[in-house]
């Protein structure tokens, strides 16, 4: 579903401080399975992810979703694709303090521009499936941590994207959270999505819900995993 | 259309959220902004109206005005001289006018003593011993329909008159001083002998045609000077004009600080709203979102700072009379113990005022909230 | 005269335009340069967030350019009472040499800048940004325009002269007077209509025809254009007239005052949105070609020759009201 040739990216490029995060990945995501990134911190898997996401373009190589070619696209376009086709859950779940629970989830649906009852509706079933309908209207600052993940997640799923992606999902959780977490992970397989996680938990690289891990060192891929 | 509505809505709705969480600092903003207008349309509400006043105090006057001169000085206009006029063609109506200045020490005022002449706002019929009063002369004195007041003329001799009534006060600044009586009081007090005018008033029906009398009548009469209604309209015009123009420049100071002020204030974000702004980049909003969401943004703070500010001036200017700066601004004729402008708002000078404040101010975001705009969607991930 | 208010400001916006404009050339002309959207490096991606600073620049520019056009007029209006002769703005704008100049300048910066920002969507809609290079270039090539619109404006404001005798309406559009405008409205009011109609008619037919078939675009920009001059003709040589109804008052600013309920606004605003969308239809054209905009074009064509198309027609539904609704008679069947 997503296929990456040579994907190369540099920052502070041309400056004395120039840093290949990642230097010539080819790798092929499927659809419809959890693909788990592993490796040590600063292996370039938050780099890679925000490249698979369309949040930021490779400095050279190319990235196919479906076939099609996006690697140069401009930033609204990729931005465009971005919306309908990803969700994100961030490590820090980065919801935005002062507003409620419901209009976090909703956020990411605003420049879409559609109903404004229909996807209120749609925030409050998504709160609902993660048990959080109770806590709608409340500030997100006021949320237990596990709490505040499932509206991060909420939050990923509400422009219906066919893509997950999570970085370092489990890294704030103990481990019944992260337990649970995975649960919910097996759940939005069975709904069709294709997950993409960077982890180096052992409770997640070892779960049975994960279909293939991919190990990273240096931005590289080191040998053909699994 | 209807995506287009529901984003502007959605962003509107995020945009008033986003200003609501961060209101101290907002409200200071606003409260600059809002003083910033309420000066400049003080300013401008200001001068609008006493335009306004000056062009119906000289809508009610005549087109040519006509004085003697003597010496170079203004001097009384003898029998005979309008008979001298003769007929002058485009001219409807030609009077002697009886009209001056008379000192009053009680309240230390100048009042302006009128016989009615016909054709005028002041065209009544005064009996002997009666006089006509403008509000601002009944009020420091105290006066009412029916009351007796006495006036010590230049001559030494006390007169006695009875206020047959008191003008009515709207347009106060036309009125306010007036003292009305019929000719022969005037005379009498005045002690100007019978047929002499103080000065002649024509009226002209064509306004195209004021230019060729006023020619005309300077041949005939070389001794005359000719003051045209148009002339005196047009200097009005300009002097306020330039006196608004000259305290806009002298404000400009504060409308440059006003906007370094916004400036500072759009660029200095706060490491929250740094962070607030890649999270929305990272879910999905694109730059060109985000400077939708900071256009709202600075729409709504100049609506309102507008709003606020241009209503304050209006209060300030009709309701408290300009307290603030009356004394730099109206500097015109006698003195006006208090007199209040009729209110008038303007298009043209909304419009003005709208280029005076709402546009330093857009031309001071533009660049920061770009800045903002373009952080990396990314970057929330880099840590 | 410079310590006018309105003067101040229009002075103020047209000096702020020059300086953004003239501070986003050297960025214009490295975008021009160093564009190339396939390439993922950090100096592109800054040339592409950089994009959106030019575009949201110009956009405000070209905004205050279209609210001081407005405010010129009303200004020169208002002003009208300070000049000997004046009765509108045709005195004011007379006064000196540099007012009329000044007026066509801004109109003119109107016209480019609109076009402009249609080309800036059309070329955002594009997933390659086709035409970077082209609009970018364009852009500096506006540059001179707005920097004269300034010369002219601040040369007209400096050389007011309150004391200036200057003929107004009735003698500037007077069928005796040897100028352009004269002839105007020296026109009789049957061939004059004749045109007015013919013109218009063309221009919405074109129009019409382009949104339908997508053909004859360069013929919408054409008779446009044609249709704007037309237009501004028939105003002057009869629509006024039964406006005012009077038959020797020839004025097409003197619509726009209160005495008239501002009348004149219902007239310039459908004709020059119109005139506008209908220049920007022929401008749009040739970049059909480009792959990415093959489909794009077509559309945007579409929706601007309906604006042309009922611009136009409101125009002269107004105009006809107009003079429908006047007690004048200047034919006689």
């Amino acid at each position: 579903m997503i296929k990456l040739t040579n994907i190369r990216k540099a920052y502070n490029q041309g400056q004395h401080n120039e840093f290949w995060a990642l230097n010539g990945i080819d790798l092929d995501i499927e659809a419809n399975k959890v693909t788990a990134l592993s490796g040590p911190s600063g292996s370039g898997k938050s780099t890679l992810l925000s490249i698979v996401g369309c949040m930021a373009r490779p400095t050279s190589g190319r990235v196919q979703l479906a076939g099609r070619d996006i690697s140069g696209l401009p930033e609204r376009f990729l931005t465009d694709i971005r919306r309908s086709t990803f969700g994100f859950i961030f490590q820090q779940y980065n919801l935005i303090k002062g507003l409620s629970a419901r209009d976090n989830v909703m956020l990411p649906a605003y420049p879409l521009g559609g109903d404004w009852r229909a996807l209120h509706e749609r925030a409050d079933m998504l709160l609902d499936t993660f048990k959080l309908g109770h806590r709608c209207h409340a500030p997100v600052e006021w949320l237990s941590g596990g709490e505040q993940q499932r509206v991060a997640i909420a939050r990923a799923l509400i422009n219906d994207p066919l893509v997950v992606i999570a970085d370092e999902p489990t890294a704030n959780l103990d481990t019944v959270l992260s337990r649970e977490f995975l649960s919910i992970l097996e759940s939005l397989k069975q709904q069709g999505k294709t997950i993409l996680l960077s982890s180096h938990d052992s409770l997640v690289v070892e779960s049975s819900v994960v279909d293939r891990v991919v190990r990273l060192r240096d931005g590289h891929l080191p040998e053909a995993a699994e | 259309m209807k995506t287009w509505i529901g984003k502007q809505q959605a962003l509107i709705d995020f945009t008033l959220s986003s200003l609501s969480r961060r209101k101290l600092k907002n409200f200071g903003l606003l409260l600059v902004y809002a003083l910033i207008v309420f000066l400049l349309a003080s300013v401008m509400l200001f001068t609008h109206a006493l335009r306004r006043e000056a062009a119906l105090v000289l809508k009610n006057t005549p087109e040519v005005i006509v004085q003697r001169m003597v010496a170079g000085r203004h001097d009384l206009i003898p029998p005979g001289y309008i008979e001298k006029l003769g007929r002058i063609r485009g001219v409807q109506h030609i009077e002697g006018r009886l009209w001056g200045y008379f000192y009053d020490p009680v309240v230390r005022a100048n009042y302006t003593f009128m016989a009615p002449t016909a054709g005028t706002i002041n065209e009544i019929q005064i009996a002997d011993s009666e006089i006509v009063i403008g509000a601002a002369v009944a009020r420091e004195r105290g006066l009412e329909h029916g009351n007796l007041i006495s006036f010590r003329s230049y001559t030494g001799k006390l007169f006695v008159f009875t206020v047959a009534s008191v003008l009515p006060h709207d347009a106060e600044l036309v009125s306010a001083d007036l003292v009305l009586l019929n000719p022969a009081d005037y005379r009498a007090f005045f002690g100007i002998p019978a047929d002499h005018y103080t000065d002649i008033a024509l009226s002209v029906a064509n306004p195209q045609e004021v230019r060729n009398i006023a020619a005309k009548l300077s041949e005939t009469l070389p001794d005359a000077r000719l003051i045209l209604r148009e002339e005196v309209l047009r200097t009005y015009e300009s002097i306020f004009n330039w006196r608004e123009g000259i305290v806009l420049v002298l404000l400009s100071g504060s409308i440059l600080a006003f906007a370094i002020f916004a400036w500072e204030k759009a660029s200095g974000l706060s490491a929250e709203e740094k962070r607030e702004i890649g999270i929305l980049k990272a879910i999905g909003w694109e730059t060109g979102d985000v400077l939708k969401m900071k256009f709202w943004e600075g729409a709504l703070v100049s609506l309102t700072a507008f709003l606020l500010g241009y209503v304050a001036a209006y209060w300030h200017v009709f309701h408290f009379s300009t307290a603030l700066f009356e004394p730099v601004l109206k500097g015109w004729s006698v003195l006006y113990p208090r007199f209040e402008l009729v209110p008038v708002v303007d298009g043209f000078q909304v419009a003005t005022l709208f280029f005076f404040t709402v546009f330093p101010y857009t031309v001071a975001t533009i660049v920061p909230i770009w800045r903002a705009a373009i952080t990396d969607p990314d970057a929330v991930m880099r840590g | 005269m410079l310590f006018q208010p309105a003067i101040i400001a229009l002075l103020l916006a047209s000096a702020v335009s020059v300086l953004m404009l003239a501070a986003a050339a050297p960025y214009a002309w490295q975008l021009a340069r160093h564009w190339d959207i396939a390439s993922g490096s950090e100096l592109q991606l800054r040339l592409e967030r950089r994009t959106y600073l030019l575009s949201t620049l110009l956009t405000f520019v070209f905004a205050t350019q279209l609210a001081s056009l407005l405010l010129f007029i009303f200004n020169a209006d208002k002003m009208a009472v300070m000049f000997v002769g004046a009765m509108c703005a045709v005195g004011t704008l007379n006064a000196n040499a540099w007012g009329f100049p000044a007026l066509f300048a801004q109109i003119a910066v109107f016209f480019m800048a609109a076009v402009w920002l249609v080309l800036n969507h059309v070329d955002t809609r594009a997933y390659d940004y086709p035409l970077v290079r082209t609009k970018y270039i364009l852009l500096m090539g506006i540059l001179p325009f707005v920097v004269l619109s300034f010369a002219l404006q601040l040369a007209y404001f400096l050389n007011l002269k309150a004391d200036i005798i200057t003929s107004c309406c009735g003698s500037l559009f007077s069928g005796d007077a040897q100028t352009l405008a004269a002839d105007a409205s020296a026109l009789p009011p049957q061939p004059a209509m004749l045109l007015f109609y013919g013109a218009l008619l063309l221009a919405v037919a074109a129009a019409i025809f382009h949104a339908r078939k997508l053909r004859a675009a360069y013929l919408v920009a054409a008779s446009s254009a044609a249709a704007f001059v037309v237009a501004l003709t028939g105003i002057l040589s009869f629509v006024s007239l039964y406006v005012y109804e009077h038959p020797h008052h020839h004025c097409p600013f003197c619509l726009l005052k209160p005495e008239y309920d501002y009348q004149g606004y219902w007239l310039y605003l459908p004709l020059f949105a119109a005139t506008a969308a209908g220049l920007s239809v022929g401008t749009i054209q040739p970049f059909a070609r480009v792959p990415s905009l093959a489909a794009i074009v077509p559309q945007i064509a579409r929706r601007l020759a309906w604006v042309a198309a009922l611009g136009f027609a409101l125009f002269a539904a107004v105009a006809t009201f107009m003079v429908a609704h006047s007690n004048l008679i200047l034919l006689k069947d």
